[in-house]
């Protein structure tokens, strides 16, 4: 599992670590039953509290990407990956009606509302 | 045991400085950082714990008997500042010294320790380096199967290499179970990373004790032009700098309502946490 954190961003760190999961899990990079690192040893190697790890940990939990077994450790749940992709597509389209009505409303041409996006993807 | 450390009313005074009623909790299984400038009471605190100065008043429990009974000292690995052994003495006969003490120290991990910081068992303890003294004394520290420690200033004057070198020691230590640790620092930067909790001493007295996180997200940096701050938000600023042109400070989030949207915010860190509510308590002092 590969986590890349930064400090400098506002994003807290234990949503970055929650999205990145996410991202493995989503991607199959993380197969269905494979063991997470435990939440004090995660903390250790990525340099953050241990309360942080937990944080997001539980939130996958809720989320339904991980299932706890008491005593042996973290593991990824079978997830319905084309239900999940799904959702999120529906979800990024809302968003981006959203943005686009925000943009229009500032004046903005698709080309211009364009030209932003392909800015966020540089960054 | 839910807190490895329970600390109810202290009380001690010094001749222009005092302990003010402090008190606070150390919860088991993480990190808490003791956070403070430099004469706000941290050392004379953690003092006051292991009994090496005597209270005024209060009580302090620590994993779970009062600390007038010192058997917790068998569980308890202790660095302050700097380790103090004797200037001839090498890390072989260091152990000779310790091992009576302690029913569970283990030689194989003390060496193993040794090894692992590249400490010679031979060497002189005079003709260490600072950074090497600290070594030695979190080896003889973490060698007894200790459950909590206790460190004073543990990074002060240690080379940025070296302070990283020592939080992995820390966190090696806490991927342990009920494992806690409690370190005082100046220093927060290293402590912003891996802390859990936080307690925050001002002059004698306790600002703030919980989660490292809410601490944080409790305050943001404020920055603007000097019209754009409105009269009635003044005195909610924290440590409010003024010249004709701008103004800064530092905010409680849930008072940045009534702002002109032009101001800048930023998130703090610990730093500007301390900076701020000095400087604010400075103002009010004249």
């Amino acid at each position: 599992m590969r986590i890349v954190l930064t400090h400098k961003s506002s994003e807290p760190i234990y949503e970055q670590i929650k999205e990145q999961i996410k991202a493995s899990v989503l991607s199959g990079e993380l197969p269905e039953n494979e063991l997470l690192p435990s939440i004090r040893q995660l903390a250790r190697d990525l340099k953050v509290s241990v309360i942080t790890t937990t944080r997001a940990y539980n939130d996958l939990e809720i989320e339904g990407f991980l299932q706890t077994v008491p005593g042996k450790g973290c593991y990824v749940k079978k997830i319905d990956s084309n239900l999940m992709r799904f959702k999120y597509v529906t979800e990024t389209k809302e968003k981006l009606a959203a943005a686009v009505r925000l943009g229009k409303m500032a004046g903005l041409t698709m080309a211009e509302i364009r030209g932003l996006l392909d800015e966020l993807e540089d960054e | 045991m839910q807190n490895a450390i329970e600390v109810k009313n202290l009380m001690k005074k010094y001749k222009g400085f005092s302990l003010d009623g402090v008190s606070f909790n150390v919860p088991s299984g993480y990190i808490t950082g003791f956070i403070g400038q430099n004469g706000a009471g941290k050392t004379t605190t953690l003092k006051l714990m292991l009994n090496m100065v005597l209270k005024d008043g209060g009580d302090i429990e620590i994993l779970g008997k009062s600390n007038d009974d010192i058997s917790f000292k068998e569980d308890l690995g202790a660095l302050f500042d700097q380790p103090y052994f004797q200037e001839d003495w090498t890390p072989a006969d260091i152990e000779k010294a310790l091992r009576p003490f302690y029913r569970k120290w283990d030689s194989e991990v003390y060496h193993s320790y040794l090894k692992k910081f590249s400490l010679d068992a031979g060497q002189k303890f005079k003709t260490f380096s600072r950074g090497m003294k600290m070594k030695l004394g979190m080896a003889a520290a973490l060698s007894h199967d200790a459950k909590l420690l206790l460190l004073d200033e543990p990074t002060s004057g240690l080379d940025p290499v070296m302070r990283d070198e020592m939080l992995d020691i820390l966190q090696d230590y806490l991927t342990q179970e009920n494992k806690t640790v409690l370190f005082s620092t100046h220093v927060t930067g290293d402590l912003e990373k891996i802390a859990d909790y936080i307690i925050y001493i001002h002059k004698g007295r306790i600002v703030y004790t919980g989660l490292k996180d809410e601490l944080i997200e409790k305050y943001c940096l404020i920055r603007g032009r000097a019209g754009d701050l409105p009269r009635e938000k003044r005195e909610s600023v924290i440590g409010l700098r003024e010249d004709t042109s701008s103004f800064e400070g530092m905010i409680e989030v849930a008072n940045l309502g009534g702002f002109p949207s032009r101001v800048v915010t930023e998130p703090v860190n610990l730093d500007d946490i301390m900076i701020h509510i000095n400087k604010e308590d400075y103002k009010n002092d004249c």
